[in-house]
């Protein structure tokens, strides 16, 4: 499960804040800590991130939840399902936020609109993409 | 028993619609297109695709009653209409007005009324006439948030949607308006999915809470408006969102398309009483697909068939055989 954790973590790491020129992980916006994978069988794992945005504001956090989203929906190898959420207190409308980042038809919907797309696209591109 | 085929390649396949006599499947998904597909022997062949209708992902696609025509929700904030001509489809007309995303259309039994609804949070009533020309005669704003889905009674003229705001509403016409008459509370996430009975006595609906709820009308008080009772919530079975739902109009079993990649179906305990109706699990096939199924449809016409369809783009089809 560690190794899970650590391929799940590999992958978002590297993400770049939208804001800021630094990875989520200079940032302490993720954390090896803050990944947790769940064996759901058959080779499927179940996989729960609770990231920390800096800054309060809102908009941030949902694209910050959204280049996650996009980035292991594209590069995770095994099988998965994915839910994101902000740290439990690191927010005044996380409950809103979770909602926005949880529902598949938003962020598809989202990624369909060209400035919000091009924003994720640089902040999950690898450099040697 | 089952027949699978891949139906939007490297996309998302997210609606999937028998047309009334049966004989064709509509299909549509995250490569912005429509397939219409039709029965060649044993398999599903794509007779036509429509390729240039939407600007974005189609979300949902809807056959009218006559089958002649089929209607298309789009991202791109636009509800188109096609007229079939033998094997091809010609787009008849644009409806727009939404302000952004439309998540559902649905038409009327009768084929004069249309529904959309949209992220924007409305639902939109159109009429159309005998000349083909579609006006819209209502926008109801009773929802908070993104409306997902909207489906019309069986038999009156009676409209039901549901959304991200954890609500499901009911909606009658009156004097020349369409207004929200009933709004049912309960489910604890966004409600993705609804479907009536086969008599329209109860509604049947979906959410993220993964539960199923069963809501019947009560018979009014004298003087005040019918109230909708939830009268079963089916919890445990589902271990992710369930997206959509089906009942059967012709076995009255109850069929659920699940985020855990699994197809369900539920059957009603006969002896229960009808207003605390009970439903078992009937059938489970856990990896219907390989990721989310996303919309479940029961065949109009031969009873226990189903067609089911997918994030990896598949379209599955199904044979149900309940034990008597």
């Amino acid at each position: 499960m560690e190794e899970k954790a650590l391929e799940v973590y590999d992958v978002i790491r590297t993400i770049r804040d939208p804001e800021k020129p630094n990875t989520l992980e200079e940032l302490d916006v993720v954390t090896e800590k803050c990944v947790e994978v769940q064996d759901l069988g058959e080779d499927e794992y179940l996989i729960i991130i609770k990231f920390s945005p800096t800054v309060p504001h809102c908009s941030l956090a949902t694209l910050i939840g959204l280049c996650l989203q996009v980035k292991l929906q594209r590069c995770l190898p095994f099988k998965h399902k994915l839910e994101i959420y902000i740290s439990e207190g690191t927010h005044s409308t996380e409950e809103d936020i979770n909602k926005q980042i949880n529902d598949k038809e938003r962020v598809a919907a989202a990624m369909e609109n060209p400035n919000l797309r091009e924003i994720v696209e640089q902040c999950v591109t690898e450099p040697d993409d | 028993m089952w027949l699978k085929f891949n139906a939007h390649p490297d996309s998302r396949c997210w609606y999937v619609a028998w047309n009334p006599k049966g004989t064709l499947l509509a299909s549509c998904g995250g490569d912005r297109a429509i397939r219409i597909w039709g029965k060649e022997g044993d398999s599903w062949e794509c007779k036509t695709v429509l390729q240039d209708g939407h600007q974005r992902t189609v979300r949902k696609v809807a056959w009218s009653p006559c089958g002649n025509y089929l209607a298309s929700a789009s991202f791109d904030a636009t509800t188109c209409i096609w007229k079939k001509k033998n094997d091809d489809f010609e787009c008849l007309t644009v409806l727009e007005g939404h302000e952004n995303e439309v998540k559902c259309v649905a038409w009327a039994p009768s084929g004069n009324l249309l529904a959309t609804c949209s992220r924007d949070k409305s639902v939109w009533i159109w009429e159309v006439d005998e000349e083909d020309e579609y006006e819209c005669v209502s926008v109801v704003n009773s929802h908070t948030q993104d409306v997902k889905h909207v489906v019309w009674h069986p038999t009156q003229e009676l409209l039901a949607s549901c959304s991200y705001d954890n609500n499901v509403c009911v909606y009658k016409e009156e004097d020349d308006d369409w207004e929200c008459r009933a709004t049912l509370e309960g489910h604890t996430a966004t409600v993705w999915g609804l479907t009536f009975d086969p008599s329209g006595q109860r509604l049947a609906s979906c959410s993220d809470d993964r539960t199923v709820k069963i809501w019947k009308e009560c018979q009014p008080e004298e003087g005040t408006d019918a109230a909708w009772k939830c009268v079963c919530t089916l919890s445990g079975f589902h271990g992710r969102t369930v997206y959509d739902i089906a009942w059967c109009p012709l076995t009255g079993a109850l069929a659920t398309a699940c985020g855990d990649d699994g197809v369900r179906v539920f059957k009603e305990d006969e002896t229960a009483d009808p207003d605390q109706p009970v439903f078992s699990l009937s059938a489970h096939v856990p990896k219907a697909h390989t990721q989310d199924v996303n919309c479940i449809a029961w065949h109009p016409k031969e009873a226990g068939l189903l067609v089911s369809c997918s994030d990896n783009g598949e379209i599955a089809v199904w044979n149900y055989q309940s034990e008597v």
